[in-house]
């Protein structure tokens, strides 16, 4: 565990008072991150007494950790009263997938894995066969039989706003029809703190609890509140080689093509997606306190510095948005 | 610490919204590279010389082709001293629920100016609908400067012509900053071009207005929106009532009301999952432990014994109807979700639709369209536990939701009337004296007459004839004039419809005082709305107090032939929008006590007429 520490725009660290000391009504303060926490947890909360089997998406990425560490405290001190679900494509690292099953264990959620694989063999979808596809658009269809495997009539989802335009637009409480598709151009209007959770059998809501926090403020949270998140985030010696001007990690879903050399080198992964598409950057940000120096400092998006299925068109996100993606 | 501003954009592309947004962020470190890059891109593709700004919060691929913001786009910069949360929303009346949606979370909305167009009706739509969600803070930035030759006399002229308007509506705040948002000036940094403008530019504006007060810290209110039920070794027979600090602070020990059910108890501790605190406010989520064990469920309201939200079926309230795909009639069932209880309710006065361009009330309006927005009652299946909207926005708004649709398809803020308002914890003193014994040793009696009519009908003449012949006869008498009163009393209010009803409501208490002193009270008030005037004379009659109405009955045009005080040529001009008989209806009173018409003959003979029914009206 790393130790709770206070840092620039950051909130107080555990145990803290929550309101700034002070006189007159100044006194009734929450730090900015508080405020962003007790928003979070109403989310959760208001899901909780609105459906009947809500799960939520965790990948062992750190918006699904912290989103988890949310959800623990807005049920404490009962447990969480959901399960968990994650879509595996067969493509994660190794580290996240071990960070996601001790986690889970070590926190008594319930996890459900569904496998894209499992699609694959059954005939459900094809794996595109050129070489260097990525199953980015596969996970669609697995997360849909999914949700409605476990009948799920609401689904908790780590997006945030600040990461892509697309996801900017989308509402905290996001309605999905019976193909699970999002239309962008008929989004339920959504006032004050009042969500709109109606919806017919077969269909079902996209909650997203962290709408409104940026990847900084994952990181103070983390800092703060002392969360454990894998290892490769954090700055590490890696074999890695270059592709499209990113670093991609030699791992046993990738390898370079003949004559691109492999070198080693530090580096850390900003988001944590399929293997074959997440790409690192180089960084000597070994802790947490030099990886929120780090990101207040940095002058790219995470997924556009890290992530090739972003890449793929101005609407990329849109696009598999509206069939149904995370 | 830096604290949370959340801010409402609203206007066009053509205002410079977009580039005004995009230097904001660029300047303060607010946007990526590779976003730059990328909308740098998309522009050269279309063959623009420079990159557009606006590609920047157009996020849909609709959006980008038709080149306009179709809905509400987050965008998240930080400074050292705040975080702000920009919700950005596009500014036609087509998508004037975005703008409300937008607008329902922010501390502070900006609306931007064309300085060479000046006031348009958007301008207007976007300060109305800004004060109608009671965000607390509005900033005016008159952009385009560069274009007008950084004309100083142009931008107070553009000022004062919002200001008229923003006078008549519920806005408290109102910052004007002359910016250029295409060079920079007045953005970010101090501009030399505007040498003549001394107040701080934008960015250091939105770092550095006070938001500390804009919470409401004085009625405690708890809506129950969960119950957490434990059963661990540690807690055996745990049971706590999570939710979100509505208003108000409170404190483990304090005593608790439940509403609707009118059960008490006792708070035993307030709990995180972080530890116990000692106090809990808006907007922290907590959970709250009893005393005793009694049955709290999610929907009721934790408040204190002695100040309690209103408990009721019928919910008066101001809406905007978002459907398209239908429109809001009388009769027409809903679903309400106000806090964390969801009602059926049904549509049932629709008492006006608002032109919200010049204020003006359609009292024949028969139901509300899209974007529309009108003045409604609607009747519960089960009551709800409201509060006015201006002291407390979590209790005072709802959303409305067709049961068919599931959609969302309006948005109502509450209206709670004054009368009702009283905080219940004020304990009224009793004098010595009764009413009675008073009048007796003074040899009086009093009580309150309202003379309404309109601008120029010549109630104050009226009033003031009564009043001298009530004093030469040794009998005390006091006018309370609607205008001199705005002079003292009630200079703090403005013409909106929330100050218009306090300005009646105070003319009312104090007569109500004058009349219980002895002494006949009367009011010279325009007083243009039968529910206004029904709040003066249940005011006076709950306490017994005589009160009579005369309806001082002179037509429009001889008003305005008249116009001692060239009002209603500078309403004719635009210049007063919402002016009383031009664009904003003057309810003719249904039953007056008496009426003053044009055939009433001679001041004197008026007069008369006014001490014949009060001779009845004291005895």
């Amino acid at each position: 565990m790393v130790a709770p520490r206070v840092v620039a725009d950051s909130g107080p660290p555990d145990g803290a008072p929550m309101a700034a000391a002070g006189t007159g009504t100044g006194h009734y303060r929450l730090s900015h991150l508080r405020a962003l926490e007790a928003q979070s947890i109403h989310i959760f909360r208001e899901v909780a007494a609105e459906f009947e089997r809500p799960t939520l998406l965790f990948s062992g990425g750190k918006d699904s950790i912290v989103m988890l560490h949310l959800a623990r405290k807005a049920f404490w001190p009962a447990p969480v009263p959901f399960p968990v679900l994650h879509v595996d494509t067969g493509r994660n690292f190794e580290e996240v997938l071990e960070f996601r099953d001790r986690h889970t264990a070590e926190l008594g959620v319930r996890l459900v894995v569904a496998r894209v694989q499992d699609d694959i063999d059954a005939g459900r979808t094809v794996e595109d066969n050129v070489p260097g596809a990525t199953r980015n658009r596969l996970q669609t269809p697995t997360l849909l039989r999914a949700i409605a495997e476990g009948r799920h009539d609401a689904v908790f989802g780590g997006a945030r706003r600040d990461e892509e335009k697309a996801r900017a637009k989308e509402r905290i409480f996001s309605f999905r029809d019976e193909f699970g598709q999002w239309d962008p151009k008929n989004q339920r209007p959504e006032l004050w703190n009042l969500y709109n959770a109606r919806h017919n059998k077969g269909e079902h809501i996209r909650v997203f609890p962290l709408s409104n926090w940026t990847e900084l403020d994952i990181w103070n949270y983390i800092g703060n509140e002392g969360i454990d998140v894998p290892q490769i985030y954090y700055a590490h010696r890696r074999e890695v080689f270059e592709r499209d001007s990113m670093l991609m990690a030699v791992t046993e879903h990738l390898a370079p093509e003949a004559g691109v050399p492999v070198f080693e080198t530090m580096v850390r992964f900003r988001t944590v997606g399929d293997a074959d598409c997440t790409g690192c950057v180089e960084s000597m940000a070994e802790n947490v306190d030099l990886v929120i120096t780090e990101v207040a400092g940095t002058r790219l998006t995470e997924r556009g510095a890290t992530r090739a299925d972003d890449r793929i068109s101005e609407a990329g996100m849109e696009d598999r948005k509206r069939e149904g993606y995370f | 610490m830096p604290e949370l501003l959340r801010l409402a954009t609203a206007g066009s592309v053509d205002d410079g919204k977009s580039t005004l947004i995009g230097r904001l962020l660029y300047d303060a470190k607010g946007i990526f590279e590779d976003q730059l890059e990328s909308i740098r891109h998309t522009s050269e593709q279309r063959g623009g010389a420079e990159t557009d700004l606006a590609l920047l919060t157009d996020g849909l691929r609709a959006e980008r082709e038709q080149g306009i913001t179709i809905d509400v786009a987050y965008r998240y910069f930080a400074t050292p001293k705040r975080k702000f949360i920009i919700a950005d929303t596009p500014g036609h009346t087509e998508y004037t629920r975005n703008m409300v949606t937008g607008a329902s979370n922010a501390h502070l909305a900006l609306i931007l100016i064309d300085a060479r167009k000046g006031v348009i009706e958007q301008t207007r739509r976007h300060a109305f609908l800004s004060s109608m969600l009671g965000v607390p803070h509005m900033v005016v930035c008159i952009n385009k400067m560069d274009l007008i030759e950084w004309d100083q006399e142009r931008y107070e002229r553009i000022k004062s012509e919002l200001m008229e308007f923003a006078a008549r509506l519920n806005v408290h705040d109102i910052t004007f900053i002359p910016v250029s948002a295409l060079l920079g000036d007045n953005v970010v940094q101090r501009s030399e071009h505007l040498w003549w403008y001394d107040g701080s530019p934008l960015l250091s504006h939105l770092e550095s207005v006070y938001i500390g007060s804009d919470e409401n810290f004085i009625d405690p209110r708890f809506p129950v929106q969960y119950v957490i039920r434990s059963q661990t070794p540690e807690n055996p027979d745990f049971r706590g009532y999570a939710g979100t600090v509505a208003s108000g602070v409170l404190r483990p020990g304090d005593d608790v009301l439940v509403t609707p059910t009118g059960t008490t108890s006792r708070i035993a501790s307030i709990m995180t999952a972080d530890g116990e605190v000692a106090e809990a406010f808006p907007p922290m989520s907590v959970v709250i432990t009893l005393d005793d064990d009694i049955a709290v469920s999610r929907g009721d309201i934790l408040c204190r014994p002695n100040n309690r939200p209103t408990v009721s079926h019928d919910v008066e309230a101001t809406v905007c109807w978002m459907d398209e795909r239908s429109s809001l009639a009388e009769g027409r069932s809903y679903l309400l979700k106000h806090s964390t209880r969801t009602v059926r309710a049904m549509a049932q006065t629709l008492h006006y639709r608002l032109d919200i361009n010049g204020l003006h009330r359609d009292e024949t309006a028969s139901k509300l369209e899209l974007n529309e927005v009108g003045r409604l009652t609607f009747r519960c299946t089960e009551p709800l536990l409201v509060d006015d909207y201006t002291t407390n926005r979590s209790t005072g708004s709802f959303i409305i939701i067709d049961p068919t649709t599931n959609a969302t398809v309006g948005a109502g803020v509450i209206r709670v009337l004054a009368t009702t308002h009283a905080s219940p914890n004020v304990v009224r003193h009793d004098g010595r004296l009764s009413r009675l014994d008073r009048f007796a040793a003074l040899g009086t009696s009093g009580g309150t007459v309202l003379f309404t009519g309109l601008s120029g009908a010549g109630k104050s003449t009226l009033a003031a004839g009564v009043e001298e012949a009530f004093v030469r006869t040794g009998r005390p008498a006091f006018l309370l004039d609607g205008d001199n009163l705005r002079h003292g009393l009630n200079a703090d209010l403005g013409f909106s419809d929330q100050d218009r009803t306090e300005n009646v409501r105070r003319a009312g208490e104090v007569a109500a005082m004058f009349a219980e002193a002895g002494a006949l009270a009367l009011i010279a008030l325009i007083c243009p709305f039968d529910e206004d005037r029904r709040l003066i004379r249940t005011l006076h009659e709950q306490d017994g107090l005589p009160f009579a109405e005369v309806f001082v009955d002179t037509s429009i045009e001889e008003c305005e032939r008249r116009d001692a005080k060239g009002l209603y040529a500078r309403a004719r001009a635009g210049q007063l929008p919402g002016f009383t008989g031009i664009d904003s209806a003057y309810e003719v009173p249904a039953h007056p006590d008496l009426v003053v018409g044009p055939d009433a003959g001679s001041l004197s003979e008026q007069v008369s007429l006014v001490l014949g029914l009060l001779d009845n009206l004291l005895r």
